[in-house]
């Protein structure tokens, strides 16, 4: 039995919105699993109904070999982390770690040890006479975490906890996170819609869309076989290339292009996903095409580009010489394609 | 940026005078003749007055009859504050928590609160009317009620009718209150505090601090002030003058007895009154709240 089991989790909203679908899910001990999908896809949904904030329609939750379903929030031993922080406003910074020890009868002294000892950890123990308007987003965010540390949960549970934050500080906490959940080694889950932050975070990652998973496995997984052409547009950036084409025979035909694949396949409806980085541009290359358009990322450049009326991107090392309006000649493996199925959006 | 200047130094004064003369005629003017009022003494016909000195501030001090509405407005104030608040909290927690008609409900909470005091007056009238009241009936079967007559009695029926129309204004701005404090703070709450009592006291009450302070300020103001009517047409201050505000005792000296000298500095003491009640809760209170 696993550390913390979904089974055909259903949450129907009063208005009839199915927000999560028949999902089932195990979680293993001291794992780091972090649900991505757009916002609105129900991972937000899941998440507060293994906290216990939205109940559940249908289905079971167990955590350390117990059902939680019924189990009152304060009591399933969970600990989260909001996206605005959610600090007790009137509260001191010590008052806002000790609240959830506090009411749980815990002993002045235990407290402030174990106050402390999350303060020092996260580097607050200078703030904790502070009420959290006079700290910064990022002092918040730590207020927050040693909120959820104090109460040594059996799961951390982190709602988009970085999304406030700017772009350096999201970073910089980032890996402060993930080293903190190594180090303590509690089980934890992580909402994001940022598929950066899923993959360098996740252990495994459980990419949702429309209330329903799509795909669970490691980040490598998703990245390099994604079960679906949703997994593969929404993993990777610059976003997967997909075309759609006809397959006869092992035959791809994209425009007056053909790419020989390895298996002789035969679809008459099918998509074929290139990652951008995939397409190697060489003066030998098999196909030309010009660049409608360069975007320069300093060590990288981006080239979008067309092959008939289907856009492509390609991603290539800026040294490279071209420019908008440029032709230019590329490959494309076929062992580095994705193909699929454009009826059931499946993968072949 | 640049300020626009207008040339012409009379146009300004165009524009503010309606806005001065509603100011002038209906605020400084009475407050002036407030003050020359205090300290005048009109002789009994009302032809002529002369400078009185003090002499109206020491008649109202030993005046027993103004140490009883004084008594009694304090009281008054405080218990109405009390009964409206907490009434206006507990309904507007309970209105928060519902999901389906929210809107009724609000509707009918606030409706209350358009009504005009006399009118509430002559409302609790119906319900304390001694031959087809219904709190008459009850309160009479209870303990035998008797309002002109028992001072107690008298209490009940003027706090009820004072009370009523001022719980719909605690309850909107309550419900305004608990709407602003943001969800998941709540929601953080809930994981780390099991009971909902100890939940309220502790996250919810004291973030509705700043609303609080606003209403305990606003509900004494009230119950100084705007009871006038209410008093008017329910108890006209009896038994005796036991039920009689400062502002009613004012109004009662000053324009059916025609004290005006009295009247004008009984309307002087109240103002030194509310003055330090107010100065007394900003410097002592207001400190203790957090505003977000």
């Amino acid at each position: 039995m696993s550390f913390l089991e979904l089974k055909n989790i259903t949450k129907i909203y009063p208005n009839g919105t199915k927000a999560v679908d028949e999902t089932s899910l195990n979680v293993e001990d001291g794992e780091f699993v972090v649900f991505v999908g757009p916002s609105g896809c129900g991972k937000s949904t899941l998440l507060r109904m293994v906290a216990g904030l939205e109940d559940i329609t249908d289905g079971q939750i167990s955590l350390d070999g117990k059902i939680i379903n019924d189990v009152d929030p304060s009591e399933r031993d969970v600990a989260m982390v909001f996206q605005n922080y959610a600090l007790y406003p009137h509260m001191s910074v010590y008052n806002n770690m000790a609240y959830g020890l506090k009411n749980r009868g815990i002993s002045n002294d235990e407290i402030k040890n174990k106050v402390n000892e999350a303060a020092k950890l996260l580097e607050i123990d200078q703030l904790l006479s502070r009420k959290p308007s006079m700290l910064s987003g990022g002092q918040r965010q730590r207020v927050a975490m040693g909120r959820a540390i104090v109460r040594n949960p059996k799961i951390f549970l982190f709602d988009e906890p970085l999304s406030n934050l700017d772009a350096k500080l999201r970073n910089q906490m980032r890996l402060e996170i993930k080293k903190l959940q190594r180090q303590m080694g509690v089980t934890s889950i992580f909402v994001t819609h940022d598929q950066t932050e899923a993959m360098t975070l996740g252990d495994r990652i459980v990419v949702i869309n429309n209330g329903i998973v799509e795909q669970v496995g490691t980040p490598k997984e998703i990245y390099s076989k994604p079960n679906t052409k949703f997994v593969a547009e929404f993993i990777g950036s610059p976003q997967m290339n997909l075309f759609n084409c006809k397959i006869e025979n092992g035959i791809v035909k994209i425009d007056n292009n053909q790419i020989t694949l390895d298996k002789k396949l035969n679809i008459e409806n099918a998509c074929l996903g290139v990652r951008p980085d995939d397409i190697q541009v060489n003066n030998n290359g098999q196909y030309r095409c010009i660049a409608n358009l360069v975007e320069y990322l300093g060590s990288d450049m981006i080239i979008y580009s067309s092959m008939g009326d289907q856009e492509f991107s390609c991603k290539l090392s800026s040294k490279i010489e071209l420019k908008a309006g440029d032709s230019f000649n590329f490959d494309i493996l076929p062992s580095s394609v994705h193909i699929f199925d454009n009826i059931t959006s499946n993968r072949i | 940026m640049k300020k626009v200047q207008f040339k012409s130094t009379y146009s300004q004064y165009f524009f503010l005078a309606p806005q001065l003369l509603i100011l002038l005629i209906f605020l400084y003017w009475p407050i002036i003749q407030t003050f020359k009022d205090a300290f005048t003494m009109q002789d009994a016909f009302g032809f002529s007055s002369q400078f009185a000195g003090f002499d109206n501030f020491l008649f109202i001090f030993s005046d027993p009859s103004y140490l009883t509405a004084f008594k009694f407005t304090i009281m008054y104030s405080f218990i109405i504050t009390l009964i409206t608040g907490s009434i206006g909290l507990l309904l507007a927690v309970q209105a928060n928590k519902v999901m389906h008609g929210k809107n009724v409900y609000k509707t009918l909470l606030i409706w209350p609160y358009a009504i005009a005091p006399a009118v509430v007056g002559v409302m609790a009238n119906y319900f304390f009317s001694e031959r087809y009241g219904l709190l008459h009936h009850l309160f009479n079967n209870l303990w035998g009620f008797n309002w002109y007559e028992d001072v107690f009695d008298a209490y009940i029926y003027v706090i009820i009718a004072g009370s009523w129309k001022q719980i719909s204004a605690n309850f909107i701005f309550f419900l305004a209150g608990l709407q602003a404090i943001q969800k998941t703070v709540i929601e953080a709450s809930i994981i780390d505090c099991k009971s909902n009592i100890r939940r309220f006291w502790t996250i919810t009450f004291p973030l509705l601090m700043p609303t609080t302070f606003f209403l305990i300020i606003i509900n004494i103001t009230y119950a100084f002030f705007d009871t006038f009517g209410i008093i008017d047409t329910t108890t006209i201050g009896a038994p005796g003058s036991e039920t009689k505000t400062l502002v009613y005792k004012a109004y009662i000296d000053g324009f059916k007895g025609l004290d005006l000298g009295s009247a004008g500095a009984q309307s002087i003491m109240m103002m030194l009154i509310v003055l330090v009640i107010t100065i007394f809760q900003f410097r002592y209170i207001e400190g203790k709240i957090h505003y977000n």
